[in-house]
């Protein structure tokens, strides 16, 4: 009985999550209108439970049903999504509020799609990884769909929808090519029978890969394969945008990194090509044309493409550094890249104009605080030093070299140099550009305000004092290679 | 355990700071923010004066040093410590920091708390720069730099400021990413020699690094600083980040960030790459002298006096960097000296111009005249600026060119002569400048300008006091320092044969046999013999053929390779 019950344990994390997600469902059902639920915080007792028992599993390796294997690898990006969660729920409270979003579905739909992400990043067989893909995609067509009255939000939906269901069919297919080359969905069986054939390359080990890699490349918005990253994110409630942007990457590039780097990593020869190319054009691609945005969603979206590029270097390399690169860049990252839309996202709610960048002309002197915080986001998305993007940076930048990818290297940090003229374009509206008219914002609502003072903190923490998160990302890593 | 000195220097403006940001800031109490920010500034001055005191100038050695782990993993450290070389930077930081807050007093009216915040923030990373002993950490204080002084431009410059603002921060970030490569890239090479990652300088310092690598290495570090000096032709965000910038951005930008650069040059670039660095040297001197020439004789035809003094850095800078690249002792002490000379007398100069321009709200040389009889005592002080930068006997600025003169003509006579020039240019400049601005008629707009304020005599005379100490009693500022350039200069003497010429061939390979012959007994570790493309080098500089392994793996030693001939067995 209790074996049974402990290869139950690497679900405990989801099923936290997925009661609080139920709970939510339920709650809105029995629900009167007008009356006021503590829904949100329904999800922070979910995702808190979800992190006491990521905290448990911890270096216990503990796998249940052959398919999920709650490793430290997984464990730590179930951390990172823990977090995005808990920041994104709280940023979210008052823009459920004021645009009058059904609370019930909205926090049900993502904690669903948080689910979804932690069981991504879990999951050691292929079927498992579509499953939990689409699980946590189907609630974010949704979410970013959820202002129905919005015809840009519904046009992001459906864009989304139609990219996101072609790469699922991508994947699929590629899952089939895997199991008739191989004879399993399971990443450990793939990985011994892959050794034996790598030796005598196939056009089915091409075909087989090259769709995986391309469903993966769908999802993680890597060029050429970024298309609807735009458009989904300009048109979704900036809360969901920031969720999104932050909690599908690092979802996807944790399943991207146990499908290519164990599993498939025979097959190295094969990938590693397609993927370097693939690393640069993101790099290059989402860099040059975040510089001619003049919406700051859009400019934001771009920018986060060409953090898919740096995550892919990361990938790439293919080594222990690497390995810890991705995942200590996908928390800073994360966070940083929530607090940045989150503030986009309280600016909206104003009724001013707040889509481009120069409507935040002046904001320094209206609301220093706000500006102060953005500016902190996008000098970490930029790289500068003493910020957590900095870190991830050079850690990215050290697995690169590292692996004899100097060239990739040296197109990092110039890409990364040119990304400074779009971050600062916004700094220089808010900071040395007067506001058109006088505008007064309104208070900043509790919760939003010490969600955003947190991804600060957390952003100078990574900056200052990596070592521990750092000490972390190496552990995790140990139980994979 | 002792007081940690340096931690605190760099610590302290950033409480400062935290201060500042925890005082309400209503518009009436602007005068308490500037006080608060003073008086932190002053205590930091005090600070490094009593790290001069306590400076044991005997010693070549790191004093002071605090290390303790920062990153273990990557061996990254939080490493401090001071040499001579550094010393008299962190006073002069010290120093201009306080001036820079009091030339802002009449000036900075609007957000007068968040300027002090930037200030201060400014200082504890200049103070990093100075006092890192970790490249890693050296970078962190050399990027976050960036952000202190881009807001300082672009909040509170002139007309085209947010231009100058982002050109200044662009720059310096292109040139300074390939520098972090390259910083990862000795990190990574000490894990593959070592069998650790280190970015600690002193253990860098002792590595052996194959030739072809500290070619590359050298460039991108060389690229970085250059940017930062500049050095011609990488001078043209200086002009618009000095005429842009506020005053006291002005003053700091000269009077301590361009000093970065050559600090960079002398404590990181030559000594950790000195084959390279002995090859590239011609290269950078001849920039150098384009740049004196250049700088020169732009500054000559600026209608502008921000501009003016502006080029006249680059001019002045590049006399540095001469005396950097001829690598012997009166060069590097002159360069070092002709570093605080310049910080001294061409902030005197911005603070002047500031002054002149806080009266009549313009900088066009056009615009004055005759102030002579109008402000008698600002012109005196003017005049001592003018005549220090100048480089007369008894001032200051005549020891440090003169040092770097006869280094360079130890050296390379032809580029002390092209370089002596520049000296009688930078006359004529100035003095055509000095006789525009103060002599002649007075116009009708002129008549009414005041004198020196009580302020003002506050931020001149220290200058003016030092431009004359510091002409008078140079070794009162060269001891500390001597012990500290011998050992950087053996540094990079054991590392290449600096006074050898390129057409001494034979003489190469004496002495690279020589230092073979002491390096096989002592500091050579099995792994670095590995490196194949240094034992391709050696054979060659032996004259012997590679052997047929050596062949295959080394095959990217050319015969013709320019750094074989210098690497010798030196490596």
């Amino acid at each position: 009985m209790m074996a049974e019950f402990s290869s139950m344990a690497a679900l405990a994390p989801m099923v936290c999550v997925t009661a609080a997600a139920i709970a939510a469902m339920t709650a809105e059902a029995f629900r009167t209108p007008g009356e006021l639920m503590p829904i949100g915080p329904l999800g922070f007792v979910g995702l808190l439970g979800a992190a006491a028992a990521a905290f448990l599993l911890w270096d216990r390796h503990e796998t249940s049903f052959s398919v999920v294997v709650a490793d430290n690898f997984g464990l730590f990006i179930t951390w990172v999504l823990i977090l995005v969660g808990v920041l994104s729920l709280a940023m979210s409270a008052e823009a459920v509020e004021r645009g009058r979003l059904p609370a019930g579905e909205y926090y049900a739909l993502m904690l669903f799609a948080i689910a979804g992400m932690i069981l991504m990043a879990m999951a050691s067989d292929l079927l498992v990884i579509f499953l939990a893909l689409e699980v946590l995609s189907l609630a974010l067509y949704v979410l970013t769909g959820i202002g129905r009255d919005s015809p840009t939000s519904t046009e992001a939906a459906f864009k989304y929808f139609l990219l996101g269901a072609f790469s699922s069919a991508f994947f699929l297919y590629g899952i089939a090519f895997t199991y008739g080359m191989t004879g399993s969905t399971r990443l450990d069986r793939i990985g011994s029978v892959a050794a034996a054939l790598a030796t005598t390359p196939t056009p089915m080990q091409w075909v087989a890969v090259g769709l995986l890699l391309v469903g993966f490349a769908f999802k993680v918005s890597a060029v050429p394969f970024h298309m609807w990253t735009p458009d989904a994110y300009e048109g979704a409630p900036s809360a969901v945008t920031g969720f999104m942007s932050a909690g599908v990457k690092a979802a996807a590039f944790a399943a991207f990194a146990r499908v290519f780097l164990v599993a498939l990593a025979p097959f190295r020869a094969e990938w590693i090509g397609v993927l370097l190319v693939m690393a640069v054009a993101t790099m290059t691609v989402g860099t040059i044309v975040a510089l001619v945005q003049t919406s700051v969603k859009r400019m934001l979206a771009y920018s986060s493409i060409a953090h898919g590029g740096y995550l892919l270097v990361a990938l790439a390399s293919a080594n222990d550094v690497g390995a810890g690169a991705l995942l200590f860049y996908l928390l800073t990252y994360g966070v940083t890249n929530l607090g940045a839309f989150g503030v986009v996202g309280l600016l909206e709610r104003e009724g001013r104009p707040s889509r481009q960048v120069r409507d935040y002309a002046g904001l320094w002197s209206e609301h220093p605080s706000l500006a102060a915080l953005m500016t902190i986001f996008l000098l970490s998305l930029g790289g500068f030093p003493p910020f957590g993007g900095f870190i991830a940076k050079w850690y990215v930048f050290t697995a690169a070299i590292k692996a004899g990818y100097v060239w990739l290297a040296i197109v990092g940090v110039l890409t990364s140099v040119v990304s400074v003229v779009f971050y600062l374009r916004i700094v220089v509206m808010m900071y040395m550009t007067p506001a058109a008219a006088p505008v007064r914002l309104r208070p900043i609502p509790p919760m939003t305000g010490a969600a955003l003072v947190a991804s600060a903190a957390i952003v100078f923490y990574l900056g200052i004092l990596p070592a521990r998160v750092l000490g972390w990302a190496a552990d995790s890593i140990r139980t994979m290679f | 355990m002792p007081f940690p000195i340096l931690t605190s220097l760099v610590a302290l403006p950033i409480a400062g700071a935290i201060l500042l940001l925890l005082v309400r800031s209503d518009e009436g109490r602007d005068r308490l923010v500037r006080n608060i920010a003073l008086v932190v500034s002053i205590l930091v001055f005090a600070e490094t004066l009593l790290l001069w005191s306590r400076f044991d100038p005997t010693s070549a050695d790191f004093q002071f040093v605090e290390r303790h782990a920062w990153i273990p993993s990557f061996g990254i450290a939080y490493a401090v410590g001071v040499d001579g070389i550094s010393l008299m930077l962190l006073v002069l930081t010290g120093l201009l920091t306080p001036l820079a807050l009091l030339s802002a007093w009449e000036s900075i009216h609007r957000k007068t708390r968040t300027f002090c915040v930037f200030v201060l923030l400014l200082e504890s990373a200049m103070m990093g720069v100075f006092v890192s002993l970790d490249l890693f950490l050296f970078y962190v204080f050399w990027d976050a730099m960036l952000i202190p002084m881009y807001f300082l431009i672009g909040i509170w410059g002139h007309e085209r400021r947010i231009y100058a603002a982002v050109k200044f921060m662009l720059y310096t970030m292109a040139g300074s990413v390939l520098m972090l490569l390259a910083i990862l890239g000795l990190a990574i090479l000490h894990l593959s020699v070592r069998g650790s990652y280190s970015f600690d300088l002193v253990a860098l310092y002792g590595m052996p690094i194959p030739g072809h690598l500290q070619f590359w290495f050298f460039l991108a570090f060389a690229l970085a600083f250059a940017i930062k000096v500049p050095l011609f032709p990488f001078h043209t965000w200086l002009p618009d980040a000095h005429v842009e910038a506020p005053t006291a951005g002005s003053v700091i930008l000269a009077g301590v960030l361009l000093k970065m650069g050559t600090y960079g040059l002398v404590r990181f670039a030559f000594p950790l790459f000195p084959a390279a660095a002995t090859f590239f040297a011609p290269y950078l001197a001849t920039l150098a002298v384009v740049g004196i020439i250049y700088g020169a004789l732009v500054a000559m035809v600026q209608p502008d006096l921000k501009k003016l003094v502006a080029y006249s850095s680059v001019s002045h800078l590049g006399f540095v960097v001469l005396g950097i690249a001829a690598m012997n002792m009166q060069g590097v002490q002159g360069a070092i000296y002709q570093m605080l000379n310049h910080g001294v007398s061409t902030s005197g100069l911005f603070l002047i111009v500031g002054m002149l321009s806080d009266r009549r709200h313009t900088r066009l040389i056009a615009e004055f005249g005759g102030l002579k009889t109008v402000a008698p005592r600002l012109v005196a002080a003017f005049l001592m600026v003018t005549l220090s930068s100048i480089g007369l006997p008894g001032l200051n600025g005549f020891v440090g060119e003169f040092l770097i003169l006869l280094g360079a003509f130890v050296w390379k006579p032809q580029m002390a002569v092209l370089a002596a020039t520049g000296m009688v240019l930078s006359a004529t400049y100035m003095l055509w400048m000095f006789q525009r601005v103060n002599y002649g008629t007075v116009s009708e707009k002129n008549v009414s300008l005041s004198d020196l304020s009580r302020r003002e005599w506050v931020l001149v005379a220290p200058i003016v006091a030092l431009t004359v100490l510091m002409g008078v009693l140079p070794n009162l500022f060269l001891r500390p320092m001597t012990p500290s350039i011998e050992r950087l200069l053996n540094q990079v003497r054991r590392g290449a044969p600096v006074e050898v010429r390129a057409s001494d061939w034979r003489r190469v390979d004496e002495r690279a046999r020589g230092w073979r012959a002491r390096a096989a007994g002592s500091n050579m570790t099995p792994a670095a013999r590995s490196w194949p493309r240094v034992n391709a080098c050696r054979s060659q500089s032996r004259g012997e053929l590679p052997a047929k392994g050596a062949r295959r793996v080394g095959t990217d030693a050319s015969p013709r390779d320019p750094l074989c001939a210098r690497v010798g067995g030196g490596a």
